[in-house]
């Protein structure tokens, strides 16, 4: 049996924790000590781990590791202070590796681009 | 062509059978490629619609926290989130897409009693946090579903890669250098008999010459 975790600022996540799900506050850690618990938490049975993009974002280049591993899956969700985006460019990145190139959002960011 | 054969005909036959191999290796694997891209194509577009979906439905969520937060003292609200009721477990199944072994979740809670998700009374709280809780456990399903989703895409795009790369190097180095190989085999063994065949033929008529006192 897995666990699910959600990771970030305290305010961001608190609400989690009724549903259930485990909550790891960040704000008093630094990059290191984070690395080191999301690798605890990835060897003490969950599943999931959900974190927020500005968490993300931070860690950068740590969390490519559990990318080609089934366990645990590291998914960006929206804090309370927004979104940085890198949710959406987590999944061209997917595209990239396999394609090669960006074939199927960059049609979304012309069409952005035309609008502003 | 930089590698060395030698040019036996152990080595023409090694080198065919080399040849046919990597030909059928290759369509096999630009017909995997090919099946997993198709397949990959259409979970990202999934990935992509639920991750909106989601990132709107958990920023309206936070939006209700932050508000249920404004009329409540702190002390009173971490008080009552401190001791969840309800507990989530993940089963993970494998599922085989084309060789790659994607999750697929399920989920168990603890209590099946939906109410379970307010872990607190209703005395010292304001109606806006059971209004956001409410909607962050609404966004659930979604948020796992999305997990898989995502997790799905990020495994198929790396074997993807790893498919391309054997492919390409099928098609762009093994079968050339092997059809090379070959074909300087080939023309080798090809010279070789030619030559013997004219040094039969001057013996021959070295040998008439000779027995008869020919003049050629």
């Amino acid at each position: 049996m897995y666990k699910i975790a959600v990771m970030g600022d305290y305010d961001s996540i608190y609400g989690f924790a009724t549903l259930g799900l485990a909550i790891f506050a960040t704000d008093r850690k630094d990059d290191d000590e984070i690395l080191r618990m999301i690798r605890r938490t990835a060897d003490s049975g969950f599943g999931i781990i959900y974190m927020t993009e500005a968490l993300m974002e931070r860690l950068g280049s740590g969390l490519d590791r559990y990318r080609e591993t089934v366990a645990p899956a590291i998914i960006a969700i929206p804090g309370v202070t927004g979104n940085t985006g890198i949710g959406v460019r987590q999944v061209r990145k997917s595209v990239e590796q396999a394609v090669g190139s960006d074939i199927l959002f960059s049609d979304q960011d012309k069409e952005k681009e035309q609008n502003s | 062509m930089a590698t060395v054969v030698n040019p036996t005909r152990m080595e023409l036959t090694r080198l065919k059978r080399k040849l046919v191999t990597a030909v059928k290796g290759h369509r096999l694997l630009k017909n995997k490629r090919d099946e997993l891209m198709r397949q990959f194509l259409g979970m990202v577009r999934e990935d992509m619609e639920l991750r909106v979906r989601v990132e709107e439905q958990i920023r309206a969520a936070n939006r209700k926290f932050v508000l249920a937060k404004a009329g409540m003292s702190e002390e009173i609200l971490q008080s009552a989130m401190i001791a969840p009721k309800q507990e989530v477990q993940l089963d993970i199944a494998m599922k085989n897409v084309m060789s790659v072994d994607v999750p697929v979740y399920t989920t168990k809670t603890r209590t099946a009693d939906e109410s379970d998700i307010y872990p607190y009374g209703f005395a010292f709280t304001s109606s806006d946090l059971d209004g956001a809780v409410r909607s962050l456990s609404d966004v659930l399903p979604d948020m796992l579903k999305l997990a898989e989703v995502e997790k799905s895409c990020q495994l198929m795009a790396a074997e993807i890669e790893k498919t391309r790369r054997r492919v390409n190097a099928l098609e762009h180095v093994i079968i050339p250098e092997t059809q090379e190989g070959i074909r300087y085999i080939t023309m080798k063994l090809d010279e070789n008999e030619r030559s013997t065949q004219v040094r039969l033929m001057k013996v021959k008529d070295m040998m008439l010459q000779e027995a008869h006192h020919y003049e050629m």
